[in-house]
């Protein structure tokens, strides 16, 4: 009798915990899983899409194929230089930020609302927004001049058209971090930083030894974020250059690049291609950082 | 504290304080004044915030001259309730499967969610659209909504609250004779409404201000969200910005209201989400 009762317990957990699950699993399911490996399938065939997708299999064709395509070599470059300007300035402001906000000061609460507010825009408005401040006639431009310094065809040139996206970039998502950090900041005891003040510490000493080794588990969270959100790059470099990549493909990044081989050349496989290496390079990347940061947790 | 509270100390971190709030505060002004200003004093580049001739015409012109806009804010408020409504159900329930529910595989289950997090986005863009147009979804809100119904990262943050959850209300509502999903509907869920206020801002806002998606999977005009049609707009009026920036607060006001109003349940949903 008990026996019996507990396998039906038993088997009634099974059914409620799946029916639960069950949107879950299909949503995720079809839309985040299968698309992993349907990519990896993809990698590996020339995809035509007139009438009923059909696919041929050729190999690892496709991979071979990147080593000669420039524009491959110049978005992965665009993008790499991308996340190495704008990860570490993004936690750099992030944590001043935190930090100035962290301390007991008047307004507080109102300056937070303020800074957050960039994050909650979409891109697209905040991408339109720059380039008419950042227009050869625009905002930013008469106040270099107003101050003495010469400005910038910011769109039109390729010198500088991927920074003016970094550091627009870097201006929207710091304060998205920063908020990390502030809950970080939180959890530090007040205590430490009073025993250090006795021992005779300065505000540059305390940051440094007490402040920046407790925080860093949010240090690590937001580089490793902000590697893969910068190495997705895609809705600003798309709405400031139209689409192209340009000028001359200075704002091309591989996001970019792998949209407009499968929606511009409808070339299905080797965009997929383009994906599955995009996200090694992200895998390995955050691998990377972990394992250098478990390692100094330990020593 | 890392700084004593000094007054020469105090008084660099206002500073720091106020000119940050400006550079942050600068772009929105510039745009919401420039939407009120001619296009002959747009065209002078004058960098005067308060408009010197003062109009409200812009606004008034983006929609005769965009008929469609409207029915752009429709799309896009309508993708992001629906995802919204639907993300923050199921996410509650599969969480609550995973805290709660003894059943086979709830490990494995668990282990997958996490694993499914770490996948990156753009591998996911080609095979989705290929997914899309073989089940006839291009061009259909269904295409925007069902793949933002499930979040993994929120099926974690749940889990993980419903685990924090005393366990002897549920006990006793069973004990009246409620079945698990009795509990689950009038017990557990009511009583998880602030980590479901964070949740929906975040899918809501995320689905408002989604671009690619809408981009691959919407190519009738009609169809498009806001996002897109903001771009589309742009491409036409390109040297017009008084348009460009009167759609852009049209777009953008009701987010930032909301935002304000709600603000504590971001930073909370955060530090929720973030490293913890």
């Amino acid at each position: 009798m008990a026996e019996a009762s507990s396998w039906k317990k038993k088997l009634k957990n099974n059914a409620t915990g799946y029916l639960f699950l069950l949107p879950t699993i299909l949503v995720l399911g079809t839309f985040l899983f299968l698309p992993v490996f349907y990519s990896l399938y993809l990698s590996g065939h020339k995809v035509n899409l007139l009438g009923d997708v059909s696919y041929k299999w050729i190999g690892v064709n496709n991979f071979t194929r990147m080593a000669g395509d420039e524009r491959a070599w110049i978005a992965l470059k665009n993008t790499a230089s991308f996340a190495l300007f704008v990860v570490p300035l993004q936690t750099a402001f992030a944590i001043m930020l935190a930090v100035i906000l962290n301390a007991k000061l008047r307004f507080k609460n109102f300056f937070r609302i303020v800074f957050f507010m960039p994050t909650v825009t979409s891109s697209a408005v905040l991408s339109l927004i720059f380039m008419w401040i950042y227009n050869s006639n625009g905002l930013l431009n008469r106040v270099l001049e107003f101050v003495g310094l010469h400005g910038y065809n910011w769109l039109g040139d390729p010198a500088v058209a991927m920074k003016a996206i970094m550091l627009m970039n870097i201006w929207s998502t710091a304060p998205f971090f920063m908020v990390v950090f502030l809950a970080a900041l939180q959890d530090i005891p007040d205590a430490l930083y009073e025993s250090a003040m006795l021992d005779g510490a300065g505000a540059w000493r305390r940051f440094i030894s007490i402040t920046l080794p407790l925080i860093k588990p949010a240090t690590f969270f937001t580089v490793v974020m902000g590697i893969i959100g910068t190495f997705q790059l895609f809705d600003q470099s798309y709405i400031f250059s139209a689409g192209s990549g340009g000028p001359n493909n200075s704002t091309l990044t591989v996001a970019l690049l792998i949209y407009q081989y499968a929606f511009k050349n409808l070339d299905f496989g080797y965009a997929s291609a383009l994906a599955v290496m995009l996200a090694a390079v992200i895998m390995i990347v955050t691998l990377i950082q972990r394992k250098l940061f478990a390692e100094e947790k330990l020593n | 504290m890392v700084f004593q509270q000094s007054k020469w100390g105090k008084a660099i971190l206002y500073f720091l304080l106020f000119a940050y709030g400006c550079v942050t505060v600068a772009p929105f002004l510039w745009a919401l004044s420039s939407s009120f200003k001619p296009l002959s004093e747009i065209v002078s580049g004058g960098i005067n915030f308060i408009p010197k001739e003062f109009t409200l015409q812009n606004y008034y012109d983006i929609f005769v001259k965009e008929p469609l806009f409207l029915r752009w804010m429709y799309n896009s408020a309508l993708i992001a309730v629906v995802a919204t409504v639907c993300n923050t159900l199921f996410n509650s329930m599969a969480g609550y499967a995973l805290a709660r529910i003894d059943f086979a595989g709830n490990k494995i289950m668990f282990i997958l969610i996490l694993a499914v997090q770490m996948i990156p986005g753009q591998l996911t863009i080609v095979p989705a659209y290929l997914i899309m147009k073989q089940l006839d979804l291009l061009n259909t809100y269904a295409a925007l909504t069902l793949p933002m119904m499930a979040n993994a990262t929120f099926i974690f943050m749940m889990r993980q609250f419903f685990l924090s959850f005393p366990k002897e209300l549920e006990e006793a509502a069973e004990m009246d004779g409620l079945n698990r999903f009795g509990v689950f509907f009038r017990i557990a869920l009511p009583l998880a409404v602030p980590a479901l206020a964070a949740q929906t801002i975040f899918v809501f806002m995320g689905a408002w201000n989604e671009f690619l998606k809408p981009l691959m999977f919407m190519s009738d005009k009609s169809m498009f969200t806001l996002t897109l049609g903001l771009n589309t707009f742009k491409g036409q009026y390109i040297s017009h910005w008084n348009y460009i920036m009167a759609a852009s607060m049209v777009f953008t006001l009701p987010a930032l209201l909301i935002y304000a109003f709600f603000n504590r349940f971001f930073i909370k949903g955060i530090t929720f989400t973030g490293g913890k």
